[in-house]
């Protein structure tokens, strides 16, 4: 599937959508200043890979994908909930980039100044995540290319149809 | 006070820079990598070393790589709840907190505690 850059999810949002994410990001950022400040770095760290802002995104994506299925005279709460899931699925491959992320700038910080490391781990974050993505989608690919050679035709159908419709969620 | 209104500007426009990103992108698993973006990292990171040095913020990024961990455990569950049960979004990503917190915390008692 080709990566598109599209403003129809600039269009669903609304004002107060990215007002509130401004803010809860904010207040996340402030609380893990916090908790590393009262309960020292090793446990403020985990919290640099706190999920706090998931929630929010994950119930907008919800909203959105459900509004646009109402609005075309469908019932959409199954399809805004399954949306929110491939998003989510999105996310815990992006979490292992956060990962090597974070042991860029642990083995990176002695070595030169915090703007060159947070700019070489920044990158290894989107390398790693968009690789892991790519992997995926060939994988993906490939196994469904085998499994419609090897199947019945009955067997084969189906495995399409539920195959189409995850790719359909994915859209 | 100011130190705190300072992380609170930073870090809201730095997610919402990455959020905004992934509005923008399509298909929505790939949008989603962003919702794992280093946001609230890239926006600690800078005031922790302007603060507390370079040692300081080296301890929080190996503590994360453990919070990443976590995080990947509460990602996947997630998506599977969402997808295959299709349960209701907040009530899934709230509750399943829980994990990322029993994973993080577990992960760093038996390896860093």
């Amino acid at each position: 599937m080709k990566i598109k850059i599209t403003t129809d999810g600039l269009r669903e949002s609304r004002w107060y959508e990215y007002i509130g994410r401004f803010l809860f990001g904010g207040a996340v950022t402030a609380l893990t200043g916090i908790i590393a400040k009262h309960f020292g770095p090793e446990i403020g760290g985990l919290f640099l890979a706190f999920p706090a802002i998931f929630p929010a995104t994950a119930t907008l994506i919800e909203k959105h994908e459900q509004r646009k299925k109402e609005e075309a005279g469908q019932e959409g709460t199954a399809r805004g909930r399954a949306a929110a899931g491939v998003d989510a699925a999105g996310a815990a491959m992006g979490s292992m980039g956060l990962g090597i992320f974070a042991v860029v700038v642990w083995q990176g910080l002695p070595k030169t100044t915090v703007g060159v490391v947070l700019s070489i781990a920044t990158l290894a974050w989107l390398v790693t995540s968009m690789g892991v993505w790519l992997f995926r989608e060939i994988l993906w690919r490939r196994l469904r290319a085998h499994r419609s050679h090897d199947s019945s035709h009955t067997l084969s159908t189906s495995t399409h149809t539920t195959r189409s419709t995850k790719r359909r969620l994915d859209e | 006070m100011k130190e705190i209104a300072i992380r609170v500007i930073v870090g809201g426009v730095v997610v919402s820079a990455f959020a905004l990103l992934g509005d923008l992108l399509k298909p929505k698993s790939f949008a989603g990598l962003f919702g794992a973006a280093p946001s609230v990292a890239l926006a600690t990171l800078f005031l922790t070393v302007a603060k507390n040095g370079q040692e300081f913020a080296r301890l929080e990024a190996r503590s994360m790589i453990l919070g990443a961990v976590a995080f990947f455990v509460y990602a996947s569950v997630v998506s599977r709840l969402l997808i295959r049960k299709r349960l209701a979004v907040l009530s899934v990503t709230s509750w399943s907190m829980m994990l990322w917190f029993v994973c993080a915390f577990g992960l760093w008692h038996a390896l860093l505690g």
